[in-house]
């Protein structure tokens, strides 16, 4: 494995660990399909949230969030349309939510998680 | 806080109004936006902001920033915003306090390491600032001699956005780095000028005189190398200094069109001499977007000099016409309309024909000869429009300097600039006091019916050569008053009380004193 998906990895396993503490139950880890993945699919209070995950193991090539491009957020949104008619699920809501690791080594991971960006 | 808002200025032409910049940040992904109908240079400012202020030490929040520029519905132009936009932003990020952002006007351009670029249109759009009652005002520091010269306003040069933010509050440690300058002043109106250095042509060194002293326009016409131009360029020499509205105007002006104004404001008239190529939107002003000055404009309370006036294109000729008249220029688009400034004094110099030659010889062998034919030579000061010569008080021929004249000159006992312009001086002096109870102040500002009324009308004795003329049909009634305007000033520069039969004459002479 690159050390790249060695940082994705980790980050990703905070940010679920973050979403379980915040009261959301995992629905799906790193769902794939034909047309790319979503990193986090969690539900709370009937809500089911898509979750972009993006780590960084410093901000020396900027911060997390500005990676996280409007076609990247626009292809998340055909994801979730076609997880939902895939899965049979029916939700209230459902929402599209960004979440910046920055992982330092050696230190306690930075988590920030923005609702609803789409 | 998550809002804050400050002020910049949005120029139209040399009115400026008060921008209101306000900065809000919410949590969404990063970014910037920029909205209220900013050009292309504006719309820009977003990536300037974002590395100055990274640059500056205290880099912009990471989430989505939305700057607004109210009034929404006017168009904004150029760089002049970057500051406001940048301490708006970083005032909304509690980085420097909100109230301290909001009492002042931030007018200047960012480079991407920080610092302040000097920014055309300072003095016109700190002028609009102070006349709204605004009395603090940040621009760069390459501006600040310029910004200061507006009376009443506290100015305070920042080098870069750094500065400008430990002047709000920013717990930074000032940083030292290079001022960025306007270059440094091109030219100033030339001194060395004088009207000494004129050898012979008597007569159009009194018709320059007369021109200066009564703000009279002025027709040269004459061959090549008998010295219209030389005559020309010594105008705004024998003009008198400006006074404090109209230095601010040419101030205001030169600073608009991107050029150093310097230390003090411009206190002696501006000379313009376009090349005969000029389009009519480089004389009167215009461009896409943002409405720039033009010659017509810059030369205003100066003098717009018009060399081989025949070979401008009748289109921009034409255009002068409405600010002969009105003194004003007013360039319209959809979204807006200009005003600028034109009340300047024009002169025109011109060939007696295509070849130049005409009337030139002083009939001795070997004297050149003009070789166009009768038609070419009228086609071709036929393309100067009636209406135009009509609204030129002096008209004068330019005979070529003889060598009796020469060998006379060194001789002395010729005029000075400086002398001339004493004399001028006092009789715009003594035209201003007569002229005192009314809206003019210039003899050839003077309408008409003035110049016949009951106290200023002349005698039947001192006008008798100007009355055959007209009865000879030789002139019109508007020429008549020209001639008048024209005999006040004569007066005025001899120091008489009014014109006499000479003065009339002279006066004349100087209207008529074509040959061809």
């Amino acid at each position: 494995m690159a050390l790249k998906d060695e940082v994705g990895r980790r980050g990703e396993d905070c940010a679920a660990e973050y979403l379980l503490e915040a009261g959301y139950t995992l629905v799906e880890r790193n769902w794939r399909c034909d047309r790319g993945e979503i990193d986090l699919i969690a539900t709370r209070n009937g809500d089911i949230v898509f979750v972009e995950v993006k780590t960084r193991s410093g901000i020396g090539y900027g911060h997390p969030f500005e990676a996280i491009t409007v076609a990247k957020l626009a292809r998340l949104r055909r994801l979730a349309g076609t997880w939902c008619r895939q899965s049979g699920l029916r939700a209230r809501h459902i929402r599209i939510d960004a979440i910046a690791v920055i992982n330092r080594p050696g230190r306690d991971p930075l988590i920030e998680h923005l609702e609803g960006v789409l | 806080m998550g809002l804050a808002r400050t002020h910049s200025v949005a120029l139209v032409g040399l009115a400026g109004s008060l921008v209101e910049v306000e900065a809000d940040i919410s949590s969404q992904l990063p970014g910037m936006k920029l909205i209220g109908l900013p050009d292309a240079a504006l719309a820009e400012a977003a990536e300037r902001v974002r590395a100055a202020a990274k640059n500056s030490g205290c880099a912009l929040n990471g989430h989505k920033l939305t700057v607004n520029l109210s009034p929404a519905a006017l168009r904004k132009h150029g760089s002049g915003f970057d500051l406001a936009i940048a301490v708006a932003c970083l005032a909304a990020d509690d980085v420097i306090p909100a109230d301290s952002v909001a009492g002042v006007v931030h007018i200047g351009e960012l480079a991407l390491d920080g610092r302040l670029r000097p920014t055309p249109g300072i003095l016109p759009a700190v002028i609009a600032a102070a006349r709204v009652g605004r009395r603090t005002v940040m621009v760069p520091t390459g501006n600040a001699d310029e910004a200061a010269l507006v009376p009443g306003v506290r100015v305070i040069g920042v080098a870069s956005l750094r500065d400008a933010l430990i002047w709000h509050g920013a717990p930074l440690e000032p940083v030292d780095v290079d001022v960025l300058r306007a270059p440094a002043e091109d030219e100033r109106v030339d001194d060395t000028l004088d009207l000494l250095d004129v050898i012979g042509n008597d007569e159009a060194i009194l018709a320059l005189q007369v021109a200066a002293a009564g703000g009279h326009h002025v027709f040269m016409l004459g061959p090549p190398g008998a010295g219209k131009t030389m005559l020309a360029a010594r105008l705004p020499g024998l003009l008198p200094d400006l006074g404090p509205a109209a230095s601010l105007e040419v101030s205001s002006l030169r600073s608009l069109s991107g050029r150093p104004v310097g230390r003090s404001l411009i206190t002696r008239p501006p000379l313009e001499a376009p090349h005969h190529t000029i389009t009519a939107a480089a004389m009167v002003g215009g461009g896409t977007g943002q409405i720039r000055p033009g010659a017509a404009a810059r030369a205003s309370h100066g003098v717009l000099f018009l060399d081989e006036a025949p070979e401008f294109s009748a289109a921009v000729l034409d255009a002068l016409r409405q600010p002969l008249e009105s003194g004003q220029i007013s360039i319209h688009r959809a979204n807006a309309v200009a005003h600028f400034p034109a009340r300047f004094q024009l002169i025109l110099a011109a060939n007696p024909c295509p070849c130049g030659q005409y009337g030139a010889g002083r009939a001795g062998p070997g004297d050149p000869e003009c070789s166009c034919p009768p038609q070419a030579r009228r086609r071709y000061l036929a393309r100067l429009s009636g209406p135009l010569l009509d609204r030129i008080d002096i008209q004068l021929t330019v005979k070529r300097v003889s060598i009796a004249e020469l060998r006379l000159a060194v001789d002395g006992g010729r005029l000075s600039s400086a002398v001339a312009r004493e004399r001028v001086l006092a009789a715009r002096t003594a035209a201003a006091k007569r002229l005192a109870a009314t809206p003019w102040a210039l003899n050839s500002e003077v309408p008409g019916p003035w110049l016949r009324g009951v106290d200023t009308r002349l005698g039947g004795q001192v006008t008798a050569m100007l009355d055959r003329a007209l009865e000879r049909g030789a002139i019109t009634m508007r020429g008549y008053d020209r001639i008048l305007r024209v005999a006040w000033s004569i007066a005025d520069l001899a120091g008489a009380a009014r014109p006499g039969p000479d003065e009339v004459g002279q006066a004349l002479y100087l209207r008529k004193g074509m040959t061809s």
